[in-house]
């Protein structure tokens, strides 16, 4: 792998290495930028995938150089409901490892819908959020989502259907074998006239690109993928980049600011070298592209101050860090005569999609959600959590979970919630985190409409379980979100200087050679199911600011 | 001889080669090996571990089906204490100190049956009480490589198939369906 010395200018220093990290390094230094990627995490098992562990225990408990994800006592945060409490220590926790959160998620990789781009202007707006159009139209973002879908490998029914969007060419791979879950869920879709799919998931199902496909394993979400099949950046994209001589992939690399000159422009990041005893060293960059994530992304802007920019960076409206969609969700579980055995193969069994479009007049509340099937539990957290409505201990404990093992099913939904202006991520005043900035503190009450939006998904799951045969049925209580993977919203794109902290092709407003690119961008929030969109807006940055910067402006 | 006690004697080899274990404390695995070899623990004094050894036994009981003990519980527990759970030490050193408390300073495994669940329910909201109920239940179900579960006792009882890959069908919905 190339390496920079920190007082080299590179082209590009690109912060995180996730979904959107991954994407942006690849495009950079296919067209012969020199890149440097600041990884806060550690390597993982990146180049040799076949050490990650389905061992759960060490999956549970991993020593710190083994960590997949960030850890609340390391990286602190703190949670509030609303400005006028006193924030507690929060749970947020992220991918934090070369690759970011590909290398642990579902890999649910739906794309938005053509209405979900201009919801004020199809829908309206509704007092109390900030539903705005996006400064891109899903025709203008399509043959990126394309692009996405066959450059990272991506597998899925083709189905011509007003529920899914229109697509330009059919995903590469075929579906997902059909799980317990996915039979259950039809056998409810026959009686209740509910249109059910396989899932969409960054997933290969057959060799492709190099990779053989997913063999079922089980140690699915959570774990890092053994055998290559999971289409992480890490294994999709990242060792294109590497292989380019172009780029290098600096770990335990925390960011602490992005520096500016006097005239207002980017010149840097400064990191802490966690290896090096957390050694401060500044790396000098042409321009810089942060995708660090929705939450992690707003606060190093905040934590980037000078005296130019004394809100933060990029910050002048005060935009940044608002309008938080951290991701609801609820559902219902049942269990089933049968053993359904939801721990061999992928997390997701079955996607419901009737309920993503909006329908208001008959449902009383603005949005929609995509119902997923899944039971996935390995023994330990199967046993850990225990058994429905029995004790935790004993004889009676012991007896309920040999009779449940492998009979449930879940419904998981992805539903939709409203950008709130007051929902933020900023800095908190008090803690302090492992590095001594301070700590990252969430603020969110989800709009009242989201409440419902919950308990009408709560309610369809138990009602789908029903119809599916199911021989007991208990619902999840109705449950704010506190955080959590899915944050988007905090530095959303718009054309409007005033309004939004990135135009239309992630160039911050105030600053013109800082890019943001990821669920930081989004102005609204989908029907929780970011990734996939999250891959196309940083093939569709990158793609223009590759153009820019070919002809010595990145200034567009 | 305690029927405890007559226990431990069970294990007659090491049974902590996890790589994962080995690799990052190599040191405390050694010794759990050698202790464990001879009937001994690492950790915990003979009296905590009897203690400890019938808490689990009531957590996760041997009925018609075998329980904690037989899965060697006690064994998972003792050496993960020395790994990846050292900062629970307290809560056991300071838990069965308090306990004793609850069982008239006798050790818990000399009290009746219901007795034993007596004590136990009147800690069960402790810290100590849920450290051990949970260290339980992940010596019962994680890798037998890992001191418990022994010879897969608990991935048996819940139907849990360790084979490294799968093919379609998995389940008997899906077996009935076919494909999709």
């Amino acid at each position: 792998m190339k390496k920079f010395n920190p007082s080299e200018e590179v082209d590009f220093v690109v912060i995180g290495s996730g979904a959107a990290g991954g994407v942006m390094a690849k495009q950079l230094a296919q067209a012969g930028f020199s890149v440097v990627v600041m990884e806060q995490g550690n390597w993982g098992a990146y180049g040799h995938e076949q050490d990650y562990t389905k061992d759960e225990l060490s999956n549970r408990f991993p020593t710190e150089q083994d960590m997949l994800l960030s850890d609340p006592k390391l990286q602190r945060n703190t949670f509030r409901r609303n400005a006028s409490e006193k924030a507690v220590a929060g749970n947020h926790n992220y991918g934090c490892v070369v690759g970011g959160g590909t290398i642990t998620y579902g890999a649910s990789s739906w794309r938005h819908l053509p209405y979900e781009f201009n919801e004020a202007s199809k829908f309206g707006t509704m007092k109390g959020t900030g539903i705005a159009d996006w400064p891109v139209s899903y025709d203008e973002i399509e043959p990126y989502y394309t692009q996405a879908e066959w450059e990272i490998g991506i597998s899925g029914p083709n189905l011509k259907t007003p529920l899914i969007a229109p697509m330009s060419k059919p995903y590469p791979c075929r579906p997902l074998p059909l799980k317990s879950s996915g039979a259950l869920v039809q056998k409810a879709a026959a009686k209740l006239g509910l249109v059910v799919t396989p899932n969409v998931a960054a997933i290969i199902t057959e060799p492709y690109n190099g990779r053989s496909g997913c063999i079922n394993c089980g140690a699915c979400s959570g774990y890092g993928c053994q055998t290559k099949a999971r289409s992480s950046s890490a294994v999709a994209l990242l060792p294109i980049a590497v292989a380019t001589g172009n780029c290098e992939i600096r770990v335990q690399s925390y960011v602490r600011e992005i520096n500016v000159d006097a005239g207002g422009k980017a010149t840097g990041v400064t990191y802490f070298d966690k290896a090096n005893n957390n050694r401060e060293i500044f790396q000098k960059a042409k321009c810089v592209v942060l995708s660090a994530n929705g939450t992690e992304t707003p606060r190093l802007l905040l934590l980037s101050k000078s005296n130019r920019f004394q809100n933060g960076l990029a910050n002048s409206n005060g935009i940044v860090g608002k309008y938080l969609m951290s991701g609801n969700g609820g559902g219902a579980s049942g269990l089933f005569d049968q053993p359904l055995n939801e721990y061999k193969g992928a997390v997701t069994g079955a996607a419901v999609l009737s309920y993503v479009p909006n329908d208001v007049k008959n449902r009383g509340f603005y949005g929609g959600g995509r119902m997923t099937a899944r039971g996935q539990m390995s023994p330990m957290q199967y046993g850990l959590a225990g058994p429905h409505g029995a004790p935790s201990w004993g004889a009676g404990f012991k007896k309920a979970l040999m009779e449940q093992a492998n009979r449930r099913l879940t419904m998981v939904n992805f539903i939709s919630q409203l950008p709130v202006e007051t929902n933020t991520i900023d800095l908190d005043p008090d803690v302090k985190d492992a590095w001594g900035l301070p700590a990252m503190r969430i603020t969110s009450t989800s709009h009242e409409n989201d409440f419902k939006a919950m308990q009408f998904f709560i309610d369809k799951s138990a009602e789908i379980l029903k119809a599916a045969g199911a021989t007991e049925v208990w619902t999840d209580q109705v449950n704010d979100s506190r955080g959590g993977a899915h944050a988007r919203g905090t530095c959303r794109m718009g054309n409007d200087p005033k309004s939004s902290v990135v135009n239309k092709y992630h160039r911050a407003h105030d600053v013109p050679n800082l890019f943001v690119v990821d669920g930081s961008s989004f102005v609204t929030g989908g029907r929780n199911h970011p990734t996939m969109t999250i891959s196309a807006l940083a093939y569709r940055c990158a793609d223009h600011l590759v153009k820019a910067a070919k002809t010595g402006n990145v200034t567009i | 001889m305690s029927d405890s006690r007559r226990n431990f004697l069970f294990k007659t080899v090491g049974a902590s080669s996890a790589a994962w274990l080995t690799a990052n404390w190599p040191a405390e695995v050694a010794a759990a090996e050698k202790a464990q070899a001879m009937g001994a623990f690492t950790y915990f004094s003979r009296e905590q571990a009897g203690e400890v050894d019938t808490m689990a036994a009531q957590i996760y009981p041997t009925t018609d089906t075998p329980g904690a003990r037989e899965a060697q519980v006690i064994y998972f527990i003792d050496l993960a204490l020395v790994t990846f759970a050292q900062d629970k030490q307290d809560i056991y050193t300071k838990g069965l100190a308090e306990f004793s408390s609850h069982t008239g300073g006798r050790p818990l495994g000399t009290l009746s049956a219901d007795q034993q669940i007596q004590a136990l329910t009147a800690i069960e909201k402790t810290p100590f009480f849920k450290t051990v109920r949970d260290h339980t239940i992940m010596g019962m179900f994680a890798a037998p490589q890992h001191g418990g579960n022994f010879k897969k006792i608990g991935w048996t009882q819940i139907g849990y198939d360790d084979s490294l890959n799968f093919r379609a069908p998995f389940g008997a919905y899906d077996k009935a369906e076919g494909t999709w």
